[in-house]
């Protein structure tokens, strides 16, 4: 039966964000839903507030709404377009309950929209712990398998307690109800532990329900991914096996695909229950993920549960098997069945099978503890992680090497040399699951652990165990080796050691190891992911690399282009950039090249098989990449290698790929060079005639303190040689530029540390431009709104800019141009200044895609990722403005005055951290980056436009009720005239007593509230962080002052962050947070299209 | 320190295919030489299964999934009394099992039952060339079997190809048994041993049905002598078109009008005794993840496969034959091969795969129930 005919527009839900637990794998999924619904001809109309998704591209679905992902918004877009039905399940956990909250207000059925993909009673029967385990129960009492842990409900603390003597006592397993990745979920081993995470957990659940469990740590946990149709066939796509065993979120845990340590009647019996379940739930058109825990003593079946959408996991088995989960649910959900919808890769055969692998493939997760330092690292049932990486190889060993050196993380491959420090400590280490932990294994295994000792610390599955083992004598094997044998060598190779590994065992440099590899003839052939392990002719190049015999890449007339992707989603480095890289793709595509993508990140749209004519899904270590240049010469003429787009990763490589002979395309390594080096950029600087901050570097504490002494405090401290804000500090006195040095282990004669003046007060602007060597096309002007020195991925901003004048603008164009032209650069460049006073300081420059690239080019309506392609391979300009890519005239730094204005926001992961006591973590913001993603609010005034950000962000600014000031005493000024405007809408004040003192005399009244250090009062006047435990505080402000009076400030943020209560740590940020509110009171707070954006902006350039 | 195990399980091995290509590697299981027809099969579980299938007696199969040997070998999971396959090709075997219900490994259990294996191939590529020329002859060759590949070659060449080989007979049991009824018995059926495996009994067993298993040379009069409520012919290896014996019987089973139920080869049987011809596909299917769509529900169920020939019957009407108009039921999605026959006029069906399933998916176990209403209908 065909797609029905009674739905003509369908409105899609995107998930947002980025966030711990819901990142790139839904706008990979979203995406796909999107383009294919239209190409079935229906209308559709999208919603997500994130600026750094594909799907929000213009062109992927007719109507593009950038607004926040809640109810209210998602009904004025509902009522404004009016689509027959809403589609929920492809933007993960946000999507889901967005359409419930719709279901039950009342508004789908006033609309008239149908919920397509799951029905809300499917949703319910598989999100609801208590349906779900009637799902079970009805399940095993039909095929008598599965059954689900024994457990309690419970809606109270006394129910908590109550609970565990029911269970049998501790530990018990936590599981708040309705919460996205697991948030709020944990092991209680005791009472204390108990209270404290069933307390959150009751608070985060929104139907306030927690789950205790009886505890299966240690059992092996699996993984299915399943899709049925209206028909009632269902299919399962893919087996995963977790390596670390339960008790770790399957988020954090390296995991494997297909399941490696099932017979087949076990795994039938999981598929059994896995259909069973789906049907039994009731997802009738689409896609569920269903997890199972195994006990490996006697093969009991716990179903844990079952996600009835399109889920992290089902990203990663869609790149694992080539079955594309998310195409085929949006085609499901329109109507058809499996069998009628042709499987992509073969093309002759249905969907409506198995797909089969011939190759191994594992993901391994990226954590970023080490920006959370005060955070306890144990993982757990909650989800940490805020990447992955995948790697497929011919067996295990190759796979999980890749998977780690895809990492890109110091100290993520295993090493076999050094001391390994004590066996007996090191397994005691290995018993707590944290980042790195098969590290740990590793050096145990060094140090002469048994494979039954591994396993009675890890509970790793012996199988795996013995892989590690393999590995470990395949490495004694190549150490003890009288010469690097061709037999040797391609054994280490197959599995899969790098050239580097091989090198610091040998103690030979990695490109000697490379070079005898390359005499011996040693060298990998690329496989192709087909779904069917060779069955049937594959026609889609989507590769990997194994040490085998026959390669499967096929020669090609049309020169490539070769596009460097980012690597692992990690703070600092994601979406945007693979936002970049795909664009980069369609524009060099277009533009008549065959485009071929490399990248091991496993959420992204880049590593969608359709997206380029060619996907390597490879490590992007040096030595990965020159393989596969050299696999794609072999097959015909490569015009170039794209490393300016996929962010810090591809960037560190230019260097070394261009010494290798590698045709780097755009800006060249020497010009990164000169943008990159702290004395080439002062060189460029100083030729243009433009002004740094004032720095200096030092190895000692007095050579900091003389800088210091000289700039003035305060400065700006950090190692020379780190990366996105790591370790960098403001400091504000000599006593803790005295400690931050001692403290900082990172500081040697060989490694400096850098001492800039920091500008206080100073107003922070972003740039991004375009430059061909002739020409500048300046994309966009940001404004940020909190002041220099918290990291720009973290502070709010604003294009057009909103208190920058044409002055302002003028200078910054010309300064722009002048480091475009004396760096070299040809494609894109990312200028940091601040204004400070009158002076314009540059603060830095970076030669490549900005993390801002999307957000700019989405504000501005104009494609500079696909403009800086076309550059990079020699058009200019003048050619893209003639051509239409760019504006006929004028540029980003022009922009009408009715222009609309648009508010980036930055989303902050604070929720997902607590220290080993298991308290918050602090949410003040500084100079390194902890954002994990963005999003946009746009209109046609910033009050509105900062409103929309914050409901997207965060949830909506309160419009009235009761807020909180504490401020430190340098914001005490600025505070006022805000506070005044908060009691004009109507805010009752509190505020601590100095600030309430402040607001007194300025003839503000605050209710005088006690500090949490003050304690409860005489008369139980609670403090103001009981206060806001117990929902009674609508909005905190909270400007935080070095160290001094951090204790309290940091109650208070911690608890904002448990209560969800919006909390502004920065007086700009009330000063925005100010004029939203105002336009929220204001009459109504429309919706509009970016495609309406866009044709307003054209007409109005035109 | 733990010592190593690698380097002592370094013999050379080689696989050499009828066309003259050939594969390097190392010896897996026992040392020395087999000869067979090159098969591949593409299921990433149930290898214990596969090994003990009757089916592949006589056939060199490689392994499409790449770690192989991962979960051991148990004392449950056989499909015989013995490994059929003449010889295993597998890229990754595992070096040591892990599973609770493990008793040892695979490599010790291929040594013991004397398996020549062959490891650490390019296996795909092994495939893509079985895909592109066919299933045809090949020989594995380890430690002093190896000689010089002309030589080598000659003697695949030599060997009998697999169409036009009577080979159901050699599997078949040779004494007559029975499988009792799980619970309370309904029904008894004969069934036919060409090669059949351990589960199909069982599978009719826990429906309540007694299945006597009767050897391939069993008679009409054998048959009929257990008084069967059914009728089932079993799986089994070798060329269809040389299956006489067991076409006759079936006949005289057809004339009877008793409920039959054949799979596989039994399908094949079928075809051949309504006058269809059968042919040799080129590569055959082998795998659990098969697309069937039964025709009759409009319904798609996922099967697990090992067939190397097929019945050529017309998909696109109803055929009329001696016992009346016949239809094919069931076909494969993914080439549209005939993967089942039923009878409109009387009660005798068949399918070309496994609903026995093992290994396998489930999806099609409601084909025994069917045989259970034919029986039932038979009576009432």
């Amino acid at each position: 039966m065909p797609k029905r005919t009674d739905i003509q527009s369908v409105l899609v839900i995107g998930s947002g964000p980025i966030v711990i637990g819901q990142a790139a794998e839904f706008d990979y999924s979203g995406t796909q839903a999107c383009r294919i619904l239209r190409a079935e001809g229906l209308r559709v109309i999208l919603v997500n507030s994130n600026p750094a998704t594909i799907m929000t591209d213009p062109e992927i679905a007719d109507a593009t709404y950038v607004e926040p992902i809640t109810p209210e918004f998602v009904e004025k877009i509902i009522a404004k377009e009016r689509p027959d039905a809403l589609l929920p399940t492809l933007g993960g956990q946000t999507a889901l309950n967005t359409a419930i909250s719709l279901h039950e207000n009342g508004a789908l059925e006033k609309y008239g929209v149908e919920l397509i993909g799951a029905k809300p009673e499917a949703i319910h029967k598989g999100e609801d712990r208590d349906l779900f385990k009637a799902v079970v129960e009805a399940v095993n009492a039909k095929i008598g398998h599965g059954e689900s842990a024994r457990s309690v409900i419970c809606h109270s603390m006394d129910d908590v307690l109550k609970g565990v003597d029911e269970l049998g006592g501790y530990p018990v397993v936590v599981r708040p109800s309705f919460t996205m990745g697991g948030a709020g979920s944990g092991f209680a081993h005791d009472e204390e532990e108990l209270r404290r995470i069933a307390g959150q957990g009751l608070t985060l659940s929104p139907t306030t329900e927690v789950l205790l469990e009886e505890s299966i740590l240690g059992w092996k946990e699996y993984e299915l991914e399943l899709m049925r149709d209206k028909h009632d066939n269902v299919v399962v796509v893919c087996s995963i096996e977790n390596f670390d065993p339960m008790g770790v979120h399957t988020g954090d845990s390296i995991t494997v695909a297909p399941a490696m340590t099932l017979t087949d009647r076990e795994y039938q019996i999981l598929r059994d229950i896995g259909i069973a379940v789906i049907r039994e739930v009731g997802v009738d058109t689409g896609g569920c993920n269903i997890q199972f825990a195994v006990n490996p003593e006697d093969g009991r079946v716990i179903v844990i549960e079952m996600n009835p959408r399109v889920s992290r996991s089902s990203a990663l088995a869609s790149k694992a098997t080539g079955f594309p989960i998310a195409k085929i649910a949006a085609k499901l959900a329109v109507g058809y069945t499996l069998d009628e919808i042709p499987n992509d890769i073969t093309q002759e055969t249905p969907a409506s099978f198995e797909p089969t692998l011939d190759y191994v493939v594992v993901k391994a997760p990226r954590f970023a503890f080490e920006k959370f330092p005060q955070a306890d690292s144990t993982l757990t049932t909650t989800m940490k992680s805020v990447g992955e990486a995948m790697a497929i190889g011919r067996n295990f060993p190759e796979a999980f090497q890749k998977a780690l050196r895809s990492l890109e993380k110091k100290g993520s491959q295993f090493t076999f040399v050094g001391e390994t420090g004590d066996k007996d400590a090191l397994l005691r280490e290995a018993v707590r699951p944290t980042d790195g932990r098969i590290n740990t294994v590793m050096q145990a295994i060094r140090a002469g652990a048994t494979p039954e000792e591994i396993f009675e610390y890890t509970k790793i599955d012996p199988w795996f165990v013995d892989q590690l083992f393999l590995i470990k004598e395949i490495a004694d094997e190549l150490a003890h080796a009288p010469e690097l044998t061709s037999e040797l060598l391609a054994d280490a190779k197959r599995h899969g050691f790098s050239d580097q590994q091989i090198g610091e065992i040998r103690g030979l440099r990695e490109d000697v190891v490379r070079e005898v590899r390359h005499t011996l003839g040693i060298r990998p052939v690329y496989k192709t992911v087909d779904t069917c392990a060779a069955e049937f002719a594959a026609r889609t190049p989507y590769f990997y690399s194994a040490y085998d015999e026959e390669s499967e890449v096929a020669t090609r007339e049309k020169p490539a282009v070769i596009i460097l992707g980012s690597g692992p989603n990690r703070i600092g480095q994601g979406i945007e950039f693979d936002y970049s890289c795909v664009h980069a793709s369609f524009a060099l595509s277009d533009a008549g090249y065959e485009t071929v993508m490399v990248n091991c990140n496993p959420e992204t749209v880049s590593t969608d098989y359709d997206t380029s004519d060619r996907l390597y899904f490879e490590p992007l270590t040096l030595e990965d990449v020159l393989e596969i240049v050299h696999a794609e010469q072999q097959a015909g003429p490569v015009a170039g290698v794209i490393v300016q787009l996929g962010g810090q990763t591809p960037l560190g490589l230019s260097q070394a790929l261009k010494d290798n002979g590698v045709p780097i395309v755009g800006t060249s390594p020497e010009a990164i060079h000169a943008a990159e080096d702290r004395g080439a950029f002062g060189r460029v600087l100083a030729e243009a005639g433009l002004p740094a901050p004032k720095h200096g570097t030092a190895t000692t504490f007095a050579g900091a303190k003389a800088i210091a002494d000289e700039i003035g405090y305060p400065v700006l401290v950090r190692p020379s040689y780190v990366l996105g804000g790591r370790g960098m500090e403001i400091v504000y006195d000599e006593t803790r530029l005295a400690s931050y040095i001692a403290e900082s282990t990172e500081i040697s004669p060989s490694r400096p540390v850098l001492v800039d003046r920091f500008l206080d007060d100073a107003i922070e602007i972003d740039v991004d431009a375009l430059y061909d060597g002739e020409e500048l096309y300046l994309g966009g002007v940001m404004e940020h709104i909190e002041e220099a020195g918290i990291h720009s991925g973290d502070s709010a901003c604003a294009l057009p800019p909103i208190t920058l004048g044409g002055f302002d603008i003028k200078r910054l164009r010309a300064s722009t141009e002048a480091i475009a032209k004396g760096v070299g650069v040809r494609g894109l460049i990312n200028i940091q200044f601040a204004m400070a006073g009158d002076i314009l300081y540059v603060l830095e420059a970076n030669p490549r895609a900005s993390r801002t690239v999307p957000f700019t080019s989405k504000a501005t309506a104009v494609p500079l990722a696909k403009a800086a392609a076309r550059i990079s391979l020699g058009a200019t300009i003048a050619e893209l403005r003639a051509e239409g890519l760019l504006p006929a005239n004028g540029d980003g730094g022009e922009l009408p005055l009715d222009a609309p204005i648009s508010v980036k926001e930055a989303v902050m992961p604070w929720s997902r951290f607590r220290d080993i006591q298991g308290r918050g973590v602090d949410t003040v913001l500084g100079p390194e980056m902890r954002s994990t993603g963005e999003v946009m609010g746009i209109d046609s005034v910033f009050g509105t436009a900062y409103a929309k950000s914050q409901a997207g962000a965060y949830g909506p600014l309160p419009t009235k009720g009761r807020a909180f000031i504490s401020v430190a005493n340098r914001d005490k000024r600025s505070m006022i005239f805000p506070a005044r405007e908060l009691v004009a809408h109507g805010f009752e004040l509190l505020a601590t007593s100095g600030t309430a003192e402040v607001l007194k005399r300025n003839g503000i009244n605050a209710t005088v509230v006690r500090k949490q250090s003050e304690g409860t009062g005489p008369n139980g006047e609670r403090t103001i962080v009981q206060l806001i435990h117990d929902g009674e505080v609508d909005l905190i402000v909270n400007t935080p002052y070095g160290t001094g009076g951090r204790l309290d400030g940091y109650d208070i943020r911690t608890a904002a962050v448990a209560r969800s209560v919006p909390c502004l740590t920065t007086v700009q940020a009330l000063a925005a947070a100010v004029q939203g509110i105002d336009a929220l009171n204001h009459g109504d707070v429309g919706v509009r299209s970016l495609q309406e954006h866009a044709e307003h902006l054209t007409a109005a350039r035109d | 320190m733990t010592t190593s195990t690698r380097g002592a399980a370094r013999v050379p091995a080689v696989l050499v295919l009828e066309d003259g290509r050939i594969f390097r590697g190392r010896a897996y299981g026992a040392v020395g030489e087999t000869f067979g027809e090159a098969v591949f099969s593409t299921g990433m579980t149930g290898y214990q299964e596969t090994l003990t299938d009757p089916s592949y007696d006589r056939q060199i199969v490689v392994a499409t999934a790449p770690q192989i040997g991962n979960t051991g070998w148990n004392d449950e999971d056989d499909e015989s009394s013995r490994i059929w396959v003449s010889g295993y090709v597998v890229r990754d075997p595992a070096r040591v099992p892990s599973n609770w219900r493990a008793k040892r490994s695979l490599d010790d259990e291929l040594v013991a039952q004397g398996v020549v294996g062959i490891s650490g191939i390019d296996t795909r590529a092994l495939t893509r060339h079985l895909r592109e020329r066919g299933s045809m002859r090949a020989g594995v060759f380890s430690g002093e079997a190896i000689a010089p590949e002309a030589e080598l070659l000659e003697r695949v060449q030599a060997q009998p190809r697999m169409k036009g080989l009577s080979l159901y007979e050699e599997v078949a049991a040779k004494e007559a048994y029975v499988v009792p009824a799980i619970g309370e018995k309904r029904f008894t059926v004969a069934a036919i041993d060409l090669g059949i495996k351990g589960m199909t009994p069982h599978r009719m067993a826990e429906r309540g049905i007694e299945v006597h298993v009767l050897p391939a040379t069993a008679t009409a009069d054998d048959i009929y002598a257990v008084a069967p409520d059914g009728v089932f012919f079993s799986n089994g290896p070798g060329d269809p078109a040389t299956a006489d014996g067991p076409v006759a019987l079936m006949t005289a089973v057809l004339e009877r009008r008793t409920p039959l139920f054949g799979i596989c080869f039994g399908n094949q049987i079928l075809g051949r005794a309504l006058g269809f011809g059968t042919y040799k596909l080129k590569y055959g299917h082998r795998g659990i993840n098969q697309p069937v769509q039964d025709r009759t529900t409009g319904k798609v169920e996922v099967t697990a496969h090992n067939h190397g020939f097929a019945v050529d019957a017309p998909l696109d009407q109803v055929s009329e034959t001696t016992f009346g108009r016949a239809e094919v039921s069931h076909v494969c999605l993914n080439d549209n091969v005939v993967e089942g026959l039923q009878l409109l006029d009387q009660p005798a069906f068949s399918v070309q795969y496994h609903p026995e399933a093992a290994a396998g998916p489930h999806d099609a176990a409601y084909l025994f129930d069917r045989f259970v209403s034919l029986m039932e209908g038979q009576r009432a």
